[in-house]
């Protein structure tokens, strides 16, 4: 490639990506300053109750997946105790379930008329069911049982590198468990934990399903926006959707600060810790029970989801477990064509969105990937940008920049038609198949490259003979999670959908607003079965 | 020798096929030992069970006439310099050293600010608080190391391969100092290492480890002069190890092995005949290798002008020391 050409390809996949991830943002911006939509927001309490409501629903979600995940991590990556390697992967068993379907599965076992509710009701003797799974006490549930799995993974990632000697050198100077916890641990620590907060609260912020699902009176911003756009008050929507950015970018910044320097992790050299074997019998029969049921705890939805989706339509009135079980939902689901669609718009829209993720990630790659100059910047940041923004914020935007037919502004009209849907989804794909990539490039030794061109290998062949097996771990780890992530998507398909790509999610909603749980849940299982086969494709090397 | 460090029949059995010792050895007040041994002879396992990093399976541990055996190393009250030194990260350098003075509990400030200076001090570190721990040399990394495991004044530092970390320009120099200010401090020490040249230097006496056994604790004079194994006299310093028809030439009964140092051997008039193959120049002497007429190679130490290549000459032995097959030291 001579310089020149060079020159325009980047600066081609600049504009490319300027025009699809930051484009639709300034759109809106634009829409949500004109007229008094503004002054409307900062007028109404419910607006900022919303924001509000987000923020500390967010903050909330940290602490609890904090609380559940650390302690977690420290407990299998520290001490030995029987099952302790099984236990260890099922506890990372909520990250396979998608966000709504996993809301579902909570719907079915804590609702009101969902497994515990009607066993505690048989149990007293109850006329009516014992709570109302709503408000922010349900959504927080929900946020701690799916999200607690970034503290755990992160942390436990951070402590087998740490080095041992460190805890030693910590006993040596007479420091007991405790203190070495508190002084030594958990500060080298601080690198994990900061990227899992930060993690956890992007994600509990744009979290829509469990609000959606079980907000009831109790509105975040996501929820709010939507609800705003089905009003058909657009300029309020815009200025909703703005607001919730500007959060998510100021915690992006605040919580990047408390990161704190890699140096921490760089220094240590050894090797981690021995697990200590637990060796009091009583102790460690009781680590063993608490482990497997917080097992069994854990994959309770999982459980109930596979259950649900066995009952036939009508067969489960007020018996605390259903007297029914068999396969018709499932042979609903493929027998009949109108419910075999959303599987099959599911699969083919994941599979383009991420096919196209990878081949833009790829391209960033092969032009900035390793040398980079002055378009690596502008190139990793707009490849980065969509993580930073909730997936409510991207719809909005998307719909809104694709819903005007002007060809001199570079907008057409694309709400309505099957491309929108995907399209999103590319969107929403790009940082982590964007980050995959170009981390795989950054670990390529470019004497590789060099080496099959020494040896005769013209650019398209060292591309495809070298490069592109080199880069297969990271396009399986990038591409399987994009792909889970398309698949399973509500957010923005709440947003975008249309009747001829509904996806499945989306007929799950509906199967749920007519009552059949049993199909609802039949299409749960396919998608948790989905997902847990990409992810378990992808995970192998 | 009144023992204030007394390992006595300690064992650790990594598995059915792997153990170190049974091992005994003493160490006295204010002496500095070095355990001295190839890659996998158990000298880490030994300072680490010094340290209570591990636990013995049997034999126990006396410190100044406290069984330590079953004493967490919270509490044993040793210093230690690891390898990588493990500084941490996340504190400065004052508060790296300040941490063994304050891990007890709490401690008056001006108190923890003056020993800190204090130990800084110690290792010419004066003035060095605020500075962030990987901003530091390799070499002032180590001395921090060292000002942490000395300024809680624990009863014995231990140390783990203290120079293998530093660059060979640096590590004499280091030594030295290390040598001195141990001397300085009068503290009992004990350290591990792979180098001869490092144990000699360092060690008052030096443990010389082979395979998780002892096989002797002496004066650095004393190893190489009366080495009590086949093992020790051929790891410590350079020797020739000759046995059959040569063993005998060199006066060894039937079935010894003889032992003799290359500066221990010297061109004479009469001897073992043989023929110089190579000659190795090191300024002050050179090193000969001689065939020898029996069929062995010698390494000759001598001036260096005392033979030619391809020259024929006859070799006299001023010492050797002959061991039983198998391993056992026998007196000349």
């Amino acid at each position: 490639m001579s310089a020149r050409s060079g020159w325009f390809a980047r600066a081609a996949l600049t504009l490319l990506l300027a025009w699809l991830v930051l484009y639709p943002i300034l759109v809106v911006v634009a829409d949500a300053g004109r007229g008094d939509a503004l002054a409307t927001f900062v007028s109404r309490p419910g607006e900022w109750g919303a924001l509000w409501a987000s923020v500390w629903i967010s903050l909330a979600s940290v602490v609890l997946a904090a609380v559940i995940g650390v302690p977690l991590a420290f407990l299998f990556e520290w001490l030995e105790f029987p099952g302790r390697k099984t236990l260890g992967s099922l506890i990372a068993l909520p990250a396979v379930l998608p966000p709504f379907v996993g809301v579902v599965a909570f719907l079915f076992l804590y609702g009101e008329s969902g497994f515990v509710a009607r066993a505690v009701q048989a149990a007293l003797g109850l006329t009516r069911a014992p709570w109302r799974l709503q408000g922010a006490g349900a959504i927080l549930l929900v946020h701690a049982y799916s999200m607690y799995v970034y503290f755990y993974l992160f942390a436990r990632a951070g402590l087998a590198k740490l080095d041992a000697s460190m805890l030693e050198a910590a006993q040596a100077l007479g420091a007991g468990r405790w203190h070495t916890l508190r002084r030594v641990a958990l500060p080298l620590l601080r690198p994990s934990l900061a990227g899992a907060a930060l993690l956890v609260f992007m994600t509990a912020l744009g979290s829509f399903s469990a609000p959606y699902v079980f907000g009831g009176g109790f509105r975040v911003m996501t929820t709010q926006i939507v609800a705003t756009k089905l009003n058909g008050e657009l300029p309020l929507a815009m200025v909703e959707t703005v607001a919730l950015a500007l959060v998510a970018t100021l915690g992006l910044v605040v919580l990047r600060r408390t990161e704190g320097d890699d140096i921490l992790a760089a220094l240590g050299k050894g090797i981690g810790p021995l697990r200590r074997p637990i060796r009091r019998v009583s102790v460690r029969a009781l680590a063993t029970a608490t482990g497997w049921a917080l097992a069994v705890l854990l994959l309770l939805p999982h459980v109930t989801l596979v259950l649900v989706s066995l009952v036939p339509y009508g067969t489960w009135t007020t018996e605390a477990l259903p007297p029914v079980l068999s396969f018709v939902n499932y042979q609903r689901l493929f027998g009949e064509p109108e419910r075999l669609r959303p599987l099959v718009n599911s699969a083919w829209m994941a599979a383009a969105s991420t096919a196209a993720a990878i081949a833009v990630a790829l391209a960033a790659g092969a032009l900035v990937g390793r040398r980079g100059g002055r378009w690596r910047g502008p190139i990793e940041t707009l490849v980065a940008l969509p993580w930073a923004l909730p997936g409510t914020v991207f719809a909005v935007a998307l719909a809104t920049t694709f819903g005007a037919a002007q060809p001199w502004a570079l907008r057409w009209v694309l709400v309505g038609t099957v491309v929108l849907l995907p399209l999103a989804y590319l969107v929403r794909n790009l940082p982590v198949t964007g980050r995959a990539v170009l981390a795989g490039y950054r670990q390529l030794d470019p004497a590789v490259e060099e080496a099959a061109a020494s040896l005769g290998a013209g650019r398209w062949a060292t591309f495809r003979r070298v490069t592109l097996p080199l880069l297969k771990p990271a396009l399986a780890a990038g591409g399987s999670i994009a792909f889970v992530a398309a698949l399973g998507d509500f957010v923005t398909s709440v947003v975008l959908y249309t009747y001829d790509n509904r996806p499945i999610s989306i007929e799950i909603m509906g199967s749920l607003r007519i009552s059949e749980l049993g199909v609802a849940a039949a299409f749960g299982v396919m998608l948790m079965l989905a997902s847990a086969l990409v992810l378990g494709l992808g995970a192998r090397r | 020798m009144k023992a204030f460090v007394t390992l006595d029949g300690v064992r650790k059995q990594w598995s059915p096929t792997v153990s170190v010792g049974p091992l005994s050895l003493e160490v006295a007040r204010g002496e500095m030992v070095a355990l001295l041994g190839p890659s996998g002879s158990g000298k880490t396992t030994v300072l680490r069970l010094l340290a209570g990093f591990e636990a013995l399976d049997a034999g126990r541990i006396v410190v100044g006439g406290e069984d330590v055996t079953a004493v967490p190393p919270a509490k044993r009250r040793f210093g230690m310099v690891f390898q990588h030194y493990a500084l941490f990260p996340h504190l400065d350098v004052g508060e790296n050293v300040a941490f063994g003075l304050t891990a007890r509990g709490a401690a008056a400030a001006d108190q923890v600010r003056a020993k800190v200076a204090e130990a800084l001090a110690l290792v010419d570190l004066a003035g060095f608080e605020r500075r962030r721990v990987y901003e530091l040399s390799g070499g002032q990394q180590q001395r921090v190391a060292l000002a942490r495991a000395l300024a809680p004044e624990p009863r014995v530092l231990l140390l783990d391969e203290p120079l293998s970390n530093l660059d060979p320009a640096l590590r004499e120099r280091t030594r030295r100092e290390l040598r001195t200010l141990i001397t300085r401090v009068g503290i009992t020490s004990v350290f591990v290492t792979h180098e001869q040249e490092e144990a000699f230097d360092l060690g008052d006496r030096v443990a010389v480890l082979h395979d998780g056994r002892l096989e002797q604790a002496a004066t650095p004079d004393e190893l190489y002069e009366h080495p009590a194994s086949l093992f020790v006299a051929t790891f410590v310093g350079r020797a020739n190890v000759v046995r059959g028809a040569l063993a005998g030439a060199l006066g060894a009964r039937d079935g010894q092995i003889v032992v003799v140092r290359p500066e221990r051997l010297r061109f004479a008039d009469a001897g073992v005949p043989g023929v110089v193959r190579e000659r190795r120049y090191t300024g002050a002497a050179a090193f000969y290798q001689v065939d020898t007429e029996p069929g062995d190679r010698l390494e000759v130490q001598a001036g260096p002008g005392a033979a030619r290549v391809g020259e024929r000459v006859y070799l006299e032995a001023t010492g050797v020391m002959t061991f039983a097959e198998g391993g056992g030291g026998v007196r000349p």
